[in-house]
């Protein structure tokens, strides 16, 4: 077995909610135990996450808006569509420096689109 | 958390599969392999996202099995180093605490990844964060059992396994094929409850 490329994409947890979900729908004798199993649990677990009330919209327009911090890099928007921040002490742990990067005018305004297309995380 | 890794193998297709269609019964082997599984520095595998390249059957002599390369891409767990997660707690012991995502259970908060200072409650069995309220007064922050707890992800380790030979060997507990160490000591991070509530006295001390 090669390992051709162990990034080749990365996903949100929303894509691979609802991916998993058609894979559930589709078993029949395609699926083997251990599948169902993976399945079903992560399945579990993501809705319990914020994930479970996002739209593909709602995450397209969040990343839109986002462009206008310029410097905001993909992991750290992709770790803000996972988990939305809802407090300042979230931004400083998922944007590194970030009173260096951003004024507390920027921090609230990011909180705000987070809270307004995010609105059901706690 | 998860990524797609484009994986390069062989997929060996029995004759009783022959009347079905090539792509279904290598996305079927594929999934059976790996669906579950750990792979080797690579991390959980979930799914067969889609198959991207059969090559040709090549029949194996005396057998009467196929052989065929396929390259292929599976969804995998593995969060990067530095990123957040949230998952529960399975249990505290006198070395750190365990969480748990449900789907993949080996996650380790060492003692010293945790809030500065903290203290484990031999009684309860649980750690508990001393937060310094000033005037040297402390107030206890429990971290309990089934409470969801924010970590960021600092290291990951993967332990390759010998086949086991005999059924007394499966028995003896191996060290889990992947496991990531988290750290809770910074602002933020632990449980929700503990920075929602000093938010919520910010504001209340600005009114």
């Amino acid at each position: 077995m090669e390992i051709r490329n162990q990034k080749h994409q990365v996903l949100t947890n929303y894509e691979v909610l609802m991916a998993l979900r058609t894979v559930k729908d589709s078993k029949s004798s395609h699926s083997t135990k251990n599948l169902a199993t993976i399945t079903y649990e992560t399945i579990q677990y993501l809705e319990n996450t914020p994930c479970k009330d996002q739209t593909q919209e709602n995450i397209e327009n969040f990343i839109i808006e986002l462009k206008k911090f310029g410097r905001l890099t993909k992991s750290e928007i992709l770790t803000m569509i996972n988990d939305p921040p809802t407090l300042p002490v979230h931004i400083q742990l998922i944007v590194e420096d970030s009173e260096e990067r951003l004024s507390e005018t920027q921090v609230d305004e990011i909180i705000e689109l987070s809270k307004k297309y995010f609105p059901n995380a706690s | 958390m998860f990524v797609i890794t484009e994986i390069n193998s062989t997929v060996v297709i029995q004759p009783k599969d022959f009347n079905k269609k090539v792509d279904e019964v290598c996305k079927y082997e594929l999934n059976r392999k790996l669906a579950n599984k750990i792979l080797h520095n690579v991390g959980l595998c979930l799914y067969i996202h889609e198959i991207v390249f059969i090559g040709d059957a090549l029949v194996k002599p005396t057998d009467g099995y196929v052989c065929t390369q396929v390259v292929f891409r599976v969804v995998v767990f593995r969060p990067e180093l530095g990123s957040i997660l949230t998952g529960t707690v399975r249990k505290c012991e006198r070395n750190g605490i365990y969480v748990s995502l449900g789907f993949f259970d080996d996650i380790f908060i060492p003692e010293n990844k945790l809030q500065f200072p903290s203290r484990y409650d031999e009684v309860e069995n649980v750690w508990v964060w001393q937060y310094s309220v000033g005037n040297d007064e402390t107030h206890d922050l429990f971290i309990d059992e089934g409470e969801k707890i924010k970590l960021r992800v600092v290291d990951e380790y993967f332990f390759e396994h010998e086949p086991v030979g005999s059924s007394e060997e499966i028995q003896q507990e191996q060290e889990p094929s992947y496991i990531i160490i988290g750290s809770i000591n910074e602002c933020g991070l632990g449980l929700d409850a503990w920075w929602n509530q000093a938010a919520n006295n910010e504001n209340d001390e600005e009114y």
